[in-house]
């Protein structure tokens, strides 16, 4: 009778815990199914049609158009060119992002000022749109299955890499927290979002190739300089400033270990 | 590659410019410890105050120090030990020696995500945000995995004293059981106040808890 | 004028699949900004579709599509060079009206 009472209490606290779990798989799978879902039709082409009509129209005070702008591969190359930034710009003397190169080819061949290029860097979801975004989502589409191939043997570029990996594990703010905090391990999620592990190439490429993105929650479509902002406002940092080094910095680092996949953007995230 | 007069000249000008990222790669490579201050330099020089996040939020106390040089290998067993004896020692308990509050207080806290980002009010009380990382009730599905399941927590351990005080130590520093532990320092860095630390330890060792059911 | 649509029609056996991308706010008019104020509704209440002189879509729409809707169909009949014409009509009187070639 007690082995009896003992194996309907076991089976009781069985069925909880499998219960529990399965409505914890059955949930985090719906929403996969959903995510699957929404990769057809993603309005991130919207903004790459936008883009690309901005690439050809002369415009600033020079009327020049992006057509004379190098972004690595030869002024006004576009194919293929995200797959091989960041990397280092003899005219800048930096290396650069791909953000931070389309803000150099508006002020040192447009002839905007740095305040006007940088005005609007990311849409609110108003009528203020960014240009900057929209011109990244056209040229980020040009690179779509291109392996990704940044210069890590190019002594600048080598340099920022092994900067931003340092970044990458710098504990900081209220809540001591890194970028490793949420991606340095294996299997973990925030909530029901699941963390690539950037330690790890698996994690980097199928992080890295899927930004810029349209984001179903922002209604915008977000680059990596707005990744890297908004991921150090929820660690309590202040404000990454837009093309920084530290950003550059870590842009190559990330973009470093994605090296050897198919670059897979604009995508779409929740 | 041999250092020329003109190379040197050139870092010297890249560097009289600000621009970091000089020509290392040719003779010796910068040490770990050498990038290292480096990286913390530029990342202050990239960071503009916003909000109620000041510039100060990136300087770092010890354990930030020493949890950021050994984050990409192994803790030496004697740091570990520094770091965890240090963290105990700042931790407080209230002057009349009760440590649980209101669990349903509590369960609010837990699911807050708000709190000391430049996009937060400061006139706002903070959450814990304990749902980002932990399963606590299993009504709620939708919990991260960063830290482990807190489910049944006193149920497990027991209804006494020991429990109590374990949970409102570890709330309130948790690098004083885990040396570089991934949990913030509620207590410590004045995240959460006092009664929201009760109020939490309530939600982990009460027995009405929904945690222990 | 608002942003131009994105179109994809293709052949399909018998068929036409069409699938439209559109550009709209799409509001639903319960959100409040940051002051408190009521964000007025904005969104496509009509969307028309036709394929030569026939109306192969005519769906109603209300604030609960999200914004820059994505709409895919399918129509009997259809062929390879013909026309396909969508119009979208919001609560503001706001008109777009995009064609594409069926491939």
């Amino acid at each position: 009778m007690r082995d009896m009472q003992r194996a309907v209490v076991a089976l009781a606290i069985a069925a909880a815990a499998i219960s529990i779990a399965f409505a914890q798989s059955s949930t985090v799978d719906e929403i996969a199914k959903y995510r699957e879902a929404l990769q057809d039709g993603n309005p991130a082409e919207l903004w790459e049609a936008r883009g690309e009509e901005m690439w050809k129209v002369p415009r600033g005070p020079n009327r020049v158009s992006f057509e004379r702008c190098d972004l690595g591969l030869g002024p006004g190359v576009v194919k293929g060119a995200y797959a091989q930034l960041p990397r280092y710009f003899a005219d800048a003397k930096v290396v650069m992002d791909l953000e931070s190169r389309l803000v150099y080819c508006m002020v040192s061949q447009q002839g905007m000022s740095e305040a006007d290029a940088t005005k609007i860097k990311f849409g609110d979801g108003s009528a203020r749109r960014s240009d900057i975004e929209a011109l990244a989502a056209y040229v980020t589409s040009q690179s779509r299955g291109v392996e990704m191939n940044v210069g890590l043997d190019e002594p600048h570029v080598r340099d920022m890499y092994r900067l931003g990996e340092q970044m990458f594990f710098y504990r900081g703010g209220t809540h001591d927290f890194s970028c490793a905090t949420c991606h340095g391990e294996d299997g973990k999620r925030i909530r029901l979002q699941d963390l690539p592990n950037l330690t790890k190439t698996e994690g980097a490429q199928k992080a890295y190739t899927t930004w810029p993105a349209y984001r179903v929650s922002q209604g915008e479509l977000r680059t990596f300089q707005w990744r890297l902002n908004d991921c150090f406002r929820q660690q309590r940092f202040p404000d990454l400033v837009f093309g920084s080094e530290a950003s550059i910095a870590l842009t190559t680092y990330l973009a470093g270990r994605a090296n050897g996949a198919a670059y897979d953007g604009p995508a779409i995230k929740r | 590659m041999r250092i020329t007069k003109v190379a040197g000249a050139v870092t010297a000008v890249l560097l009289a410019a600000g621009l970091g990222g000089a020509l290392h790669g040719c003779a010796t490579a910068p040490t770990d410890a050498e990038t290292a201050a480096r990286a913390a330099t530029v990342l202050k020089a990239s960071f503009s105050a916003r909000g109620q996040a000041g510039l100060d939020r990136l300087d770092q106390d010890e354990t930030q120090k020493l949890c950021s040089e050994y984050a990409s290998r192994s803790l030496p067993a004697p740091v570990a030990e520094q770091i965890r004896r240090a963290n105990l020692a700042s931790i407080r308990f209230p002057a009349d020696g009760n440590l649980v509050g209101d669990w349903k207080n509590g369960e609010k806290i837990a699911q807050s995500g708000q709190g000391f980002q430049f996009s937060d009010d400061p006139k706002n009380p903070a959450g814990a945000n304990c749902y980002a990382c932990h399963q606590l009730t299993p009504q709620e599905l939708s919990y991260g995995t960063i830290g482990p399941s807190l489910y049944r927590f006193a149920k497990s351990r027991g209804f006494n004293d020991e429990t109590r005080k374990y949970a409102w130590s570890k709330v309130y520093n948790a690098d004083a059981f885990t040396a570089c532990s991934n949990m913030p320092r509620f207590g410590h860095n004045r995240i959460l106040t006092e009664q929201q630390i009760r109020d939490i330890v309530a939600l982990l060792v009460d027995p009405a808890s929904p945690v222990n059911q | 004028m608002a942003d131009p649509m994105k179109i994809r029609a293709n052949v399909n056996g018998d068929s036409t699949e069409v699938k439209v991308l559109m550009n709209h706010e799409m509001e639903t008019g319960q959100r409040k900004d940051a002051q408190g104020k009521t964000i007025p509704a904005w969104f496509i209440q009509n969307v028309k579709v036709m394929h030569n002189d026939n109306v192969v879509l005519n769906a109603q729409w209300g604030p609960a599509v999200a914004k820059n809707p994505f709409v895919s169909f399918k129509f009997k009949g259809g062929a390879k060079g013909d026309k396909v014409k969508i119009t979208w009509v919001d609560n503001r009187n706001d008109t777009r009206t995009d064609e594409a070639t069926i491939a």
